[in-house]
Parts: structure tokens; sequence; C-alpha cells
């Protein structure tokens, strides 16, 4: 309860005050979910010994309120893990909205979406729960919200979203007691994770053009996943894992072509921390360039196609700074993804696919799903996670950790 | 002078009758999918299955009118149920003889997606309804003919035939109950491929909303299946003022309450 209990105190007083502010009622609703997910392994145990990716117990409280300009909403998680983590609580989301004719604000933990890829993201430069991912969880998870205030501003030109973050929050990567990561240095158990000291700050600007919807998107900040640093290279004797300095400037458009939408977005990966590249524990400076392609070819189902590329700039000083004995990654790494979806018995049963490849170190990651809405207020998922490829790679890393799941979920 | 205006008293009604099908049916589009130039209504729709079970879609559905009849419509849809879908919104333009622009705002992962999608056959939110039973079909897609006129439950009709002129759509011909005064449609049946009986729609209630005649109540059957969906219109209003401003990603992610109520 520890972290849920500042997001109430702040829920209170922003009730307390919102009917302070005037005769106007605050139009309160609440609502949530009961919530089962178990993910157990078909390819072998967990590094820690168990068979589960996942087994646990949620509940989720949703309060949402608001009065004349004014709204706020809190989405507070409890959850009880039979794998280790016993009983949690999470504040997911908890904000405060002030809304005016031609700008608005939100202040407070908050998800933020950006860029056009599904599940390859370029310009989507905020945190994620990759280990929610991997595990079954449900596809909400795999976001994780920001303390932030965002501005909106919407002359008629174009709108503009600035999204400052005080303190930094990184991504969740999968644990390494569940998932068999890729570790250079196994032996190493001295390790420290060193957080950025500062904030990061985001930019984006949207309009219309001749039918497209096209964006610009700047980001100052750190690089969300940790990289590892060794204290010296001949026996080491501790690690550390810090979030190098990154900015990220980049592009996207979208619309409709033939019978279905495209969707174009580029990105510039600025490594600050390693703008030369002769830094090996440091990614290099990237770019990177998606294309999709999505249409409903039959009724009730749906086909979306992506192409996704990562160029590395300085390959040459990455490959003669990188020390003898660790992998190499590509100069260039091209991605291919699937998604395929159909609807049936009224759009309450969803059959879908979601297939990734990579060409360069046949990297392959394959979700199936069937969802069943038993009744409007139950639901059910049924899936699986297969990852392949080689044992460096993002999903070959993972290969002895398939993984079938099953998410129960009562809404109210 | 004189002459010509008795001319015309005389023929006045036989211009009425001399309606062709093809213009019953633009007046039904236009008393039907275009009056007022905003409309704002709560949607509750209940997808009921042959043994009874009933599942409810709740909505708010916010219409503009950007040109004259039969031109650029826009539409803004907020889902209050399922519980699952609940701060989903959902934005058309739609278009005159072009394929509609679309986007679906995912409140699990703040993301506004563009989609596409096929109108003339898939179902709304899972109802017997498709797209186009919803936001109107072209015009100019069937031929139109004047079957027949009759009484139905006491109000006088065109009965219209339409046939698709291409072979994309969801029903192989369809007839439909226009009511001579109101020009709304009180009742349809499409017919399949094979020419038998496919859905029956049926205007069960209509209401005068600010001088405007109002589909306040109406169902759809699939008579193969058994299915069928009740559809009624709370707080329905015309000419609200609605701004252009609201069919925009902004408020796709932050529906005003103003509109969604």
């Amino acid at each position: 309860m520890r972290r849920l209990a500042p997001g109430l105190r702040g829920m209170a007083l922003g009730i307390l005050s919102c009917g302070a502010a005037g005769p106007v009622a605050a139009d309160v609703t609440l609502a949530g979910f009961l919530q089962q997910n178990t993910a157990f392994n078909t390819a072998g145990a967990n590094p820690d010994g168990r068979n589960h990716k996942w087994l646990e117990e949620r509940a989720q409280l949703r309060l949402d309120g608001s009065t004349g300009a004014w709204r706020f909403m809190a989405k507070g998680d409890v959850a009880h893990d039979h794998l280790g983590r016993g009983s949690r609580s999470e504040l997911r989301e908890g904000y405060v909205d002030y809304t005016e004719v031609g700008w608005d604000v939100r202040a407070g933990r908050q998800v933020l979406t950006w860029g056009l890829g599904d599940i390859v993201f370029l310009n989507d430069v905020w945190p994620k729960d990759y280990e929610a991912l991997f595990a079954g969880r449900p596809l909400e998870y795999l976001k994780r919200g920001i303390d932030a205030v965002k501005f909106g501003v919407y002359p008629a030109f174009a709108s503009f979203e600035l999204v400052l973050a005080p303190s930094f929050r990184a991504s969740r990567v999968p644990d390494a007691g569940r998932f068999h990561l890729f570790d250079p240095m196994p032996g190493l158990v001295d390790r420290r994770t060193v957080e950025p000291d500062q904030g990061e700050a985001g930019l984006r600007i949207y309009r219309d053009m001749a039918g497209y919807d096209v964006a610009l998107y700047l980001y100052r900040g750190f690089q969300r996943t940790p990289s590892m640093r060794p204290d010296r290279m001949t026996a080491p004797a501790r690690i550390t894992l810090f979030h190098p300095k990154l900015a990220v400037y980049g592009a996207s458009a979208s619309g409709r072509a033939g019978e279905g939408v495209v969707s174009l977005e580029l990105a510039y990966y600025d490594s600050r921390r390693d703008r030369s590249g002769t830094d090996f524990t440091v990614p290099n400076s990237q770019t990177r360039f998606l294309a999709g392609y999505q249409w409903q070819p039959w009724e009730e189902g749906s086909l979306g196609l992506q192409y996704y590329v990562e160029y590395m700039h300085d390959h040459g000083a990455y490959r003669a700074a990188l020390p003898a004995g660790l992998p190499m990654e590509k100069r260039r790494a091209d991605t291919f993804t699937v998604r395929a979806t159909q609807l049936f018995l009224h759009q309450t049963l969803r059959l879908s696919l979601y297939a990734a490849h990579n060409a360069g170190n046949r990297d392959r990651f394959i979700n199936p799903e069937l969802r069943y809405a038993i009744s409007d207020r139950v639901w059910v998922a049924l899936g699986a996670n297969f990852f392949g490829g080689r044992r460096t790679g993002q999903f070959g890393q993972l290969a002895r950790d398939d993984n079938v799941y099953l998410q129960t979920r009562y809404e109210f | 002078m004189k002459r010509l205006l008795v001319a015309m008293t005389v023929l006045l009604p036989f211009a009425a009758f001399a309606l062709t099908g093809e213009e019953v049916m633009k007046k039904s589009q236009a008393s039907f999918l275009y009056p007022g130039k905003d409309f704002k209504a709560r949607v509750v729709m209940k997808l009921i299955a042959r043994d009874g079970q009933e599942r409810v879609r709740e909505m708010t559905m916010l219409r503009k009118n950007m040109g004259e009849v039969g031109g650029e419509q826009k539409y803004f849809m907020y889902f209050f149920q399922p519980a699952d879908v609940k701060d989903m919104s959902f934005m058309t333009y739609k278009y005159p003889a072009r394929d509609d622009d679309r986007w679906l705002f995912i409140p699990a992962i703040n993301m506004v997606k563009r989609i596409a999608a096929q109108d003339k056959r898939s179902s709304f939110v899972g109802s017997d309804f498709t797209y186009e039973d919803v936001s109107g079909r072209d015009i100019e897609d069937d031929g139109h003919a004047i079957e027949r006129e009759e009484k139905l439950a006491g109000t006088d009709c065109f009965v219209v035939k339409s046939t698709p002129r291409a072979a994309d759509a969801d029903f192989a011909h369809k007839l439909t109950w226009v009511g001579k005064e109101s020009f709304l449609p009180l009742k349809e049946e499409q017919y399949d491929r094979k020419g038998a009986p496919y859905k029956l729609f049926t205007a069960e209630e209509i209401r005068e909303i600010k001088g405007f005649p109002t589909v306040v109540r109406r169902v759809m059957k699939n008579l193969q299946t058994g299915h069928r969906t009740e559809v009624s219109y709370l707080k329905a209003d015309y000419n609200l003022g609605i701004e252009d401003s609201l069919f925009s990603e902004r408020f796709l992610r932050q529906a005003p309450r103003k509109w969604v109520d």
C-alpha cells in the first residue's frame, strides 16, 4: 500500500477541493476489475526453478470525476504474486486535467503513447514493461505511467503537446529469475543501478496535411533500458547499470492509401553520451524507420504488415571498440511483422496473431491469442508467447521462455 | 400568369406522385441521416441472441453536417458500455462516394490509431447493423425503383426496391417502406443472393424533436440467425452548435464532458 497511499491522498484532496470550488458537485464514478493471470512455461523451467512466468490475482479500482474545467482520474492496483513477489500495490495512473478552449494541462502519473508502431517503437520513447509483454499480461500493462506535466496548446495551424517529467522512469526489463536473459558477464554478481538524476522532456507537434495525420517528435532524456559497464575490462569486479543520455528527433505520417491505412515513421536516435560511437557499453546513434499497412481483406478481419529497420551510424567505431568475445550487432537490422485479427460471434470472440521476424539474426516472436467475452462483465483470453533466434538477440535469448497464458477478468 | 399558377396548383399533387425511386431515397436520406446542422443522442444498443442472451452497448453519438444534404459528415462516438470499452472514442469523417476516414482511441494504452475498415458489410460494434446501416449508404451505389405504394400501419408509404450496382453490399436487394410525409424509412427488408429474406429493419417509435421527425427506437433482426439488435436514442437533440474542433485527435483522447454526458 506504500505507493498507493500518496495517490489516494491526492485523490481525496482533489475531491475536497472540487467540492469547495463551487456549488457544482463533482460527477464521480467508480469502476474496476478483478483479474486472474497465469502463464506457465512450455519449454522448461525458469532460471529460478519455477514453472510459471506469471501467477497472480489482481484488483483494480478506478475513480474518475469532473467538475467544470477540472477532471481527475486515479487507477490503482493491488495484486498478489505467487512467484515470490508477494502482495503489492501500484498507482497505475493518477492525474488532474484542466481544460480551456485553446489549451489544457494534465499533471500527475499518466500513460503516454507516441508514434505508429505495433510493438515496434521509434518515437514512442515512453516507459514500457517488457516483462508484462513477454509474460502474457493484458496489453495495457505494456505501458508504464510517467510522472509528468503535459501541456497541450491547439492553435489553428497545428497542435502541440509538451511533456515535462521532473524525474526519469525506466522501462521494466524481464526479471532474470523468470527469464533466461543473455548476460555477457554472468559471474559478476556485484551490480548496482544508477538512475539519472535529471528529468526528461518531449514535444509532439501534429496536424492534418492533405488528409494525412502528420507529426513531429522531439525528445531529450535517457535510454529507457539500462546499459552495463564493468569497472575495468580485465578481471572486472563490479558492473554498473546506467541509462545513457539520449535525444530523439522524429516524424510520422499516416493516412488512407488504396483500401487501407499506410503508416510511415522515422526517428533519429542521437546517443548524446557517445556521439563518436567508440564506447561499446553505450548504444550507438541510430536511425529507425517504419513502414506499415493495415487493411480489412474480408468481413470482421484485419491484416497489418510492418517493415522496421534500425541502422547503426558509427558501426566502424563500434566494431573497433568492441572487446573480443562480446557478440557484435549488425549495422542494419530488418524486422518484418504481421498482425492478423478475426472477430466472430458478434465481435465477442477475437482470434489474433502477432508475429515478428528479424531477418538479420533470425530473432522471432509469435503471439497467438483467443479472447472471448463471456458476458458484458467477464472476459477470458488464452494465448501463447513463443520466442526464437540467436542466443544474444532480443527474442532469441528468451528461446527457453515460451509460455502459454490465461487471463480472466471480471469488470464492475 | 394566373393561368400558369392554376396549372401549377393542379399539377402539384402529380409532381409529388411523380417522384422517382432515387428521389424518394434522396429525401429519405435527408430526413433520416441529415436533419439539423448537428445531432446528439445517447444510444443504447441491445444485442439479443436467439436464446435471449443480451449484451448492451452504450455510447454518445454526435454528428455534424459539414455541407449540404448528401455531403460530408463527421461522427464522434464515445463508449460507456461494456466495461472493457469504456472511454473508448471513435471518430469518422464520412465522404460521399469515397471511403471514410476513421480513428479509434484506445484508452488502455492511450493511443489514437487510424483504422481501415470496410463499410459495406462490417458489423457496427458487433450488432446486426452494419456501418452503412448506421451512417448511410451512397445513393448512387444502388439502382432505385418504386415498386408500389401502400399503407404500413396506417401510414402512406412508397415501397422502393434498391439493387446494388456492385456485388460488395451485404444484401442482394432490399425493399424500403418510406413514409410519404416524414420520408423516414419505416421498414426495410433485405434479401440475400438466393432471394431469401435476410434482415428486417423496423422503426418502432418516431418522435418529433425540434421539428424533425426522428426514429428514436429501431430494431434490426437477422432473420436467418434469429439474432436482433434493439436501439434506443435517449436525449436526442438537434442544432446544438457542436464545434468543428470536437472532431479532432485532442478530443478523441479526452472526450469533453459537455458533449458526452
